[in-house]
């Protein structure tokens, strides 16, 4: 999971919210936060794993992990800006 | 004597209410219920009819009518504001220092746009969500003479989740009739990583964008509005120049809800899937686009599960367990415009995603009529 060198400041539980609910809860997290944070996702949301690291990429922020969870996926992404 | 309470007199308040007052008939006759609609206005809007304002045909005078029109007699009409709901004291305080008593809540506060939101919204952007921005809209596109029109979604969730690309359908059609399509480019821009959230409508747009020579940008949150350079920008860092910009406003949910400590500050009602009981709550329910449910915010919505709250409701004052039709199953059916007369239709569930048919004349002929007999089948429950 997550390394020492990027903790995770904040997680979105977006379990039991369908797509896009999960990266719209990231955008949102992501638009209240700043450069430095890093926000777990939690995602029950198959498509989750396709759509949020293909918008990070877009957007310019950084995929730090995916890791499976019991019946859910984390997200951890770092706000790059 | 229980106390019912609608508060909302759009499509899902306005058809709870008189589903209600059909089957509570009896006992309301007897003085064992009382039924009562709480609405800010008094007028019964019909919203999608917004969009044709915009793309030509419609008028304004058509989409409203008296709510009292529309409702059974045996329900009280309360036109007032709703200012707060108390539930520990289980009561609506209305504007005016009234409240109003309940045993039974129904939540059907709609959804706002919110064009404010975005810094130079108004003075820059377009939008079809109320009948004078609409106005405005058909009257910026019929001074429209080419150039780059700029299509775009200023945050999520919001009303009619298709509007936007059947906007986009529609004008690109509009300006080829009007031999300006080739003046002009038209871009549409999606938040997501498709041009539309349901994968099978978005398989079924995508290529219809292309022929028509629509440019998809996706992953396009937009975030600001640079007036200066006639630049719409987004949270992922890119611009896009406009000459004529139509932007989705930001939508909430009702101040009544935030204030009452019901709603997060997004105001939608945490509702539950099935039962469309808010969460937290006991004997109060949300229907249509109040709730935070993973569905359209449309008419279509409310429509469907006004019935769901009134099963649950009518079933405890008649003392037995709910019926099948008390829980809700996501269902959902809607028109889709996609230009020059042809339209299809979306019908789904939460098991079932949509299977739009091959788009056709008759289903843009099924709005056309739809738009039609609303005013005389949706509100009273018989379709």
């Amino acid at each position: 999971m997550q390394t020492l060198e990027t903790p995770v400041t904040r997680v979105v539980d977006a379990r039991g919210s369908y797509c896009p609910g999960p990266l719209m809860e990231l955008i949102r997290a992501i638009r209240e936060g700043s450069a430095g944070d890093v926000i777990a996702v939690y995602s029950s949301d198959n498509g989750s794993r396709i759509d949020i690291p293909k918008w990070v990429e877009k957007a310019g922020h950084r995929l730090v992990a995916i890791e499976k969870r019991d019946g859910y996926d984390e997200i951890v992404v770092e706000q790059l800006r | 004597m229980e106390r019912i309470v609608v508060l909302g007199g759009g499509v899902g308040g306005t058809l709870a209410a008189n589903l209600l007052a059909r089957r509570l008939r009896r006992q309301i006759g007897a003085g064992e219920v009382e039924l009562t609609l709480i609405d800010e206005g008094g007028e019964h809007v019909y919203q999608p009819g917004f969009m044709y304002i915009a793309m030509g045909g419609e008028r304004a005078e058509r989409l409203h009518r008296p709510e009292r029109s529309l409702l059974n007699d045996r329900i009280k009409l309360v036109i007032a504001r709703a200012k707060r709901i108390d539930h520990a004291a289980r009561q609506v305080e209305v504007e005016g220092g009234q409240s109003i008593g309940y045993d039974w809540l129904i939540i059907a506060t709609g959804a706002r746009a919110l064009p404010d939101e975005i810094p130079h919204f108004t003075e820059e952007a377009h939008h079809f969500y109320g009948a004078d921005a609409a106005a405005r809209l058909r009257a910026a596109l019929d001074a429209f003479d080419g150039g780059r029109i700029v299509i775009g979604i200023a945050g999520m969730p919001y009303k009619c989740p298709p509007a936007p690309l059947e906007v986009t359908f529609l004008i690109e059609s509009e300006l080829r009739q009007r031999r300006l399509r080739d003046r002009s480019e038209i871009h549409f821009c999606s938040p997501i990583g498709r041009a539309f959230t349901i994968e099978s409508v978005s398989e079924m747009a995508t290529p219809i964008m292309e022929e028509k020579g629509i440019e998809l940008h996706t992953f396009f949150n937009v975030e600001a509005i640079d007036p200066e350079r006639r630049v719409v920008q987004s949270l992922e860092g890119e611009e896009l120049p406009y000459d004529l910009l139509i932007l989705v406003p930001p939508h909430r949910g009702a101040q009544v809800v935030i204030d009452s400590g019901l709603a997060p500050p997004s105001g939608w009602l945490p509702t539950d899937l099935h039962t469309l009981e808010v969460r937290g709550t006991e004997r109060v329910f949300a229907i249509g686009d109040a709730t935070d449910l993973p569905l359209s915010k449309a008419g279509s919505t409310a429509h469907f599960e006004a019935p769901v709250a009134v099963e649950r409701i009518v079933a405890a004052i008649e003392g037995r367990p709910p019926s099948a039709k008390g829980s809700y199953t996501g269902k959902v059916m809607c028109f889709f415009e996609v230009g020059d007369g042809k339209g299809t239709l979306l019908q789904f569930d939460y098991d079932h995603p949509p299977r739009p048919p091959r788009p056709g004349r008759i289903w843009h002929l099924g709005k056309v009529v739809f738009n039609r007999v609303y005013w005389h089948t949706v509100p009273q429950g018989r379709v």
